[in-house]
């Protein structure tokens, strides 16, 4: 068995409209930047895959992944906790102008509800959000004298995510604090899609140092030399 | 009006009740200047929600790895001892009563303990980002703020008119003029400016003050 897929475009492949589609990353660091740009280039191409929702903690920066998506007009609702950045322009033109949806969630629920998602836990309650808008609608409980709102489990059809190391089975590691979300959206989506910076052979990644087992993830493909979201800011690269 | 504390008094002050060892969170922007006023021999442990504990000062420019950021995505170091986690784990610390105490900014915080630091109402585009997590499960939930508003309308008041960010989650206010506990939906008076007379405090807070015995001098240092 050998998860690589020979490049990016063939990564990217299962990735249809209407698709949930989970994006790993926290601002910059483990944002899957080629995999999204990949993403926008068979749009570019083919006029697919669009109206997706995406799942990030944020709505993108500058003019570069998951804004360069935006731009491109594949994005139909984004659901997230701070759709704000440095330079939050593309979702805030189409937000204001009632071009892009947004289910604005707080960053420990998202968390927990991909992680949900992906453990076949179909709702939770929370402490987070009571007595606010955002709980609005949602079934309230009280527990042990204090008060909690239920949320349900979120899953994606596809996620997308970077990683540092990943061998041919998909066992992965992380890079720094670029893990953030990925390990909980590799479980939660039906296909799981990493780029990593190295892909090794079975047995090259000590199993004490997985952090994804590979059982959660379906396709690797490497990108050796991985762009940072941050530093494509910082040049002032614009991809849509 | 008396003079008042600066940002950075306001966060040196809140540095002097952290205690050595504490797992603490710090909110983004004002709050984050905290962790520069640690006492000697007192040292925090702070957590970022993104997936790091124990992270340090910002780098040097242009020594920057932006895959080792904080929640304010800005660059930071890492302490020996500094461990990562996913973003799961990180809010189990949070709600799970595992931090001894976050501190936040505010826009208003009523007397009840309710707090309203996320939303400034319907216009713009809405972020909330992990402020409704972390203001439950801290032992202490501390805010700092300017004791008013730039237009000089009181920021502790008896109710909040903002959004919420959470109800009854404040324990101790640090403001610019004073420092508060809530208690049995109170506002209880600690410290204030010894330049400032009780009836002066009381004329630029929005809601009634409770006046113990005793009430300490708020004086902080030149910085």
């Amino acid at each position: 068995m050998d998860k690589t897929v020979p490049d990016l475009n063939s990564a990217v492949a299962g990735i249809e409209d209407g698709m949930v589609v989970m994006v790993g990353g926290f601002g910059g660091s483990g944002a899957p930047i080629e995999l999204i740009h990949a993403l926008i280039d068979r749009f570019k191409a083919t006029g697919s895959p669009k109206n997706l929702t995406v799942v990030n903690n944020n709505a993108g920066n500058g003019r570069i992944g998951i804004a360069a998506m935006i731009d491109a007009g594949m994005v139909a609702k984004m659901i997230c906790s701070f759709p704000r950045s440095a330079d939050p322009r593309a979702f805030t033109e189409k937000y204001l102008a009632g071009e892009i949806g947004l289910e604005l969630v707080p960053q420990g629920t998202l968390a927990e509800r991909i992680r949900a998602g992906g453990a076949g836990i179909p709702a939770f309650y929370t402490p987070a959000s009571y007595g606010t808008d955002v709980a609005k609608g949602k079934p309230v409980a009280e527990f042990d004298g204090k008060h909690y709102v239920q949320e349900r489990w979120l899953k994606a059809d596809v996620a997308i995510l970077k990683a540092e190391l990943a061998d041919t089975l998909g066992n992965l590691t992380y890079r720094k604090a670029a893990r953030n979300f990925s390990p909980l959206m590799a479980a939660a989506a039906a296909r799981t899609v990493v780029q990593a910076t190295r892909i090794v052979k079975p047995g090259d990644i000590d199993p004490e140092q997985v952090i994804t087992p590979g059982i959660f993830v379906d396709a690797v493909v490497e990108v050796a030399d991985a762009k940072q979201e941050e530093a494509l800011m910082r040049q002032g690269v614009a991809y849509a | 009006m008396s003079q008042k504390l600066s940002n950075a008094q306001i966060a040196w002050r809140a540095a002097q009740d952290i205690e050595d060892g504490a797992y603490v969170n710090l909110g983004i922007g004002f709050p984050e200047m905290v962790a520069k006023f640690q006492p000697p021999g007192k040292q925090a442990i702070f957590h970022t929600e993104n997936g790091v504990l124990n992270f340090g000062e910002a780098p040097a420019e242009g020594e920057e790895d932006w895959d080792l950021i904080n929640a304010g995505k800005k660059a930071i170091t890492l302490r020996p001892g500094a461990a990562f986690f996913h973003h799961a784990d990180s809010f189990a610390m949070v709600r799970g009563g595992h931090l001894d105490v976050a501190i936040l900014g505010t826009y208003e915080v009523a007397e009840n303990g309710d707090l309203a630091n996320w939303s400034t109402g319907p216009k713009g585009v809405p972020a909330v980002g992990g402020a409704m997590d972390l203001v439950h499960g801290a032992k202490r939930v501390a805010v700092i703020t300017d004791h008013v508003t730039k237009d000089g309308k009181p920021k502790l008041v008896k109710k909040c008119t903002l959004p919420l960010t959470g109800v009854g989650c404040v324990t101790r206010v640090y403001t610019s003029l004073a420092v508060l506990d809530i208690e049995n939906q109170r506002f209880v008076l600690r410290e204030k400016l010894p330049t400032m007379s009780v009836d002066e405090l009381q004329a630029l807070t929005g809601a009634e003050l409770v006046l113990p015995n005793t009430i300490g001098d708020l004086v902080a240092p030149e910085l």
